[in-house]
């Protein structure tokens, strides 16, 4: 049996140790290794799209990822102060948000705020003063709120779990002894919970990140990295992609690092 | 959610005319109102969310989907079911699909099993949290990166090239049922391990041990006490991966190169090319419905065996 489990972590890491290996190739092609060579990462970051879709996706990560923090931590504290029906309809939508598949989230998205869009426009082009109304679309806003939807059910979830393990005689201590509820939920309940809303944050970053298909529906015409990688791929494979990869997957497991790490800090 | 508009002014009660206690009662009131006041203020933002980017645009594709194609592309509005009728024109996506999905999640589960039972009941203590790092650190980097991975040993300069090397010409790896087939259990393992690990990690080892001593052999203990109470774990895994499956892209399109066609593309192509969007939305609808027929199937059959679990993805 240990046998077979060291083939199949084998079969999850050589794919990608290979990319990243030929991330490094002097050479142009993908079979031989013919030197060590950082010339593709130069590449990439001198190409204009791409560092563009770069910097696209590190501003909807970071928006979508802290917007998803406060909502999702909000709603788990919430969670715990209303009665067990609101809180299985909630449970249920968040659970929702969280198992249906992203290209059912994107095209619902899509086809929701094209028919919002197509109300509200004409209203505001009405009722604004000047010459240029501002028109509603498809861009940041759109892929920062689809992917928000995600990454908010991934917090509450992480951070309800959290709260379900918080020592309550703690809490009942702090009351007793006249804390106001702000200064038992500044000193008490924040310290217990914030790896978990650390840990949330970070995956729900890396969420959205990585994501494509969401993006890919309600990017309008925006570009994130990975539609720009995607539309290359389609292209053929280049070793300036294999550099791209090898950026994103190191920080991908950075990230996951950290948020296990916040996680499993103080579980005791 | 409630009492957000009705706060009292408490500045009523005093005055001396009310009758003895009430102003206690409204000032007791006064402090749920503020309790409800600060519970709705805490759930608002996700609320907004869930029904402005959840729930509407649930409506709206179910709208959609008994409306008509505006001759331009788009929709207009009508009460028919004639999108759904037209399902049979994707047959081949929903066959694929329908395939795939049940068969890569099988497969999936053939592969996951050995592992986590292994992570869970065999692993040495101090190398257990760092494998099950291992197993958790691909599903969180990017699917599209790692089935580009895939791409490149799969594709005329990896395997073929390395088999052409040793004598064995033309084998074709990319673009084919089998390369999708594989590239399902690459992108889906980690989520079909960890809720097994999780069912069987929580197993009681004395049950193991009881059933040894009363003469069961290694393999019926395994199938009527591991496999049996680990059953729910491999439930959640195996109804996670499908329902992924049912909506899954990427894969198909990368490793399948546009000759494995699953739901996922005839979506992407009714929406963002042809612009059918009824008939897209009719189709996404049917995916969902299919999806939530898994979730209630997997329900009962975990149900049955022993107490729902819920998964933690991390």
């Amino acid at each position: 049996m240990r046998a077979f489990v060291v083939a199949v972590f084998a079969f999850l890491y050589l794919p990608i140790a290979l990319v990243v290996l030929f991330s490094f190739n002097a050479g142009h092609h993908a079979s031989e290794f013919t030197g060590f060579s950082t010339q593709w990462y130069g590449k990439a970051l001198s190409n204009p799209f791409l560092v563009e879709a770069l910097k696209n996706s590190l501003f909807i990560a970071t928006t979508s990822a802290l917007l998803a923090a406060v909502a999702g931590t909000a709603a788990a504290l919430g969670l715990q102060r209303v009665g067990a029906r609101t809180r299985a309809v909630f449970d249920g939508l968040l659970g929702a948000a969280i198992v249906v598949p992203g290209v059912v989230i994107g095209i619902s998205t899509l086809v929701a705020l094209v028919q919002l869009f197509g109300v509200v426009n004409p209203f505001l082009a009405e009722l604004w003063p000047g010459d240029q109304p501002p028109r509603l679309a498809l861009g940041y806003g759109s892929i920062i709120a689809a992917h928000g939807l995600f990454s908010m059910a991934l917090v509450a979830m992480i951070v309800g779990t959290r709260l379900g393990s918080l020592d309550r005689n703690l809490v009942e201590a702090s009351s007793d002894l006249y804390a106001t509820p702000l200064t038992t939920f500044r000193s008490i309940v924040l310290p217990q919970i914030m790896p978990a809303v650390i840990a949330g944050f970070l995956l729900a970053f890396t969420f959205s990140f990585d994501d494509f298909i969401i993006a890919f529906f309600v990017a309008g015409a925006q570009t994130t990295l990975p539609i720009y990688v995607f539309a290359s791929i389609r292209r053929g494979v280049t070793p300036e992609i294999n550099a791209v990869a090898t950026i994103v997957l190191v920080a991908s497991v950075l990230l996951v690092v950290l948020a296990q790490w916040q996680l499993r800090r103080r579980k005791q | 959610m409630s009492g957000a508009g009705h706060k009292p002014d408490p500045g009523n009660a005093t005055g001396g005319q009310w009758p003895a206690g009430t102003e206690a009662a409204f000032s007791m009131r006064g402090t749920l109102l503020r309790k409800n006041l600060m519970t709705a203020l805490l759930l608002a933002p996700a609320t907004l969310w869930l029904v402005v980017f959840l729930v509407l645009p649930f409506v709206a594709i179910a709208i959609f989907s008994v409306g008509e194609r505006a001759p331009e592309g788009g929709y207009q509005a009508a009460f028919t079911l004639a999108q759904y009728a037209n399902l049979p024109a994707r047959a081949t996506a929903f066959w694929n699909t329908m395939v795939l999905a049940p068969v890569g999640a099988f497969a999936c589960l053939l592969v996951a099993y050995p592992v986590a039972y292994y992570l869970a009941l065999r692993a040495p203590e101090r190398w257990r949290l760092i494998l099950l790092a291992l197993v958790v650190i691909p599903f969180w980097t990017s699917l599209l990166m790692r089935t580009y991975a895939w791409m490149y040993v799969l594709g005329g300069r990896g395997i073929p090239a390395l088999l052409a090397y040793v004598g064995i010409e033309d084998v074709r790896l990319i673009n084919t049922p089998g390369a999708v087939l594989l590239g399902i259990v690459y992108g889906y393992l980690p989520l079909m391990i960890l809720p097994i690990y999780v069912s069987l990690e929580r197993l009681d080892r004395r049950l193991l041990e009881a059933s040894a001593d009363l003469g069961a052999t290694p393999l019926s203990t395994f199938l009527g006490v591991t496999l049996r109470l680990s059953l729910p774990g491999v439930m959640t895994g195996f109804s996670l991966v499908m329902i992924l499956l049912l909506g899954e892209y990427l894969i198909p399109t990368l490793l399948g190169g546009g000759k494995v066609f699953f739901i996922g593309n005839a979506l992407v192509d009714l929406f963002l090319q042809s612009r059918n969007w009824p008939f897209g939305s009719a189709i996404a609808i049917t995916l969902v419905l299919v999806s939530v027929v898994v979730l209630i199937a997997a329900n009962r059959i975990s149900a049955r065996l022993s107490g729902a679990r819920r998964v933690d993805l991390i």
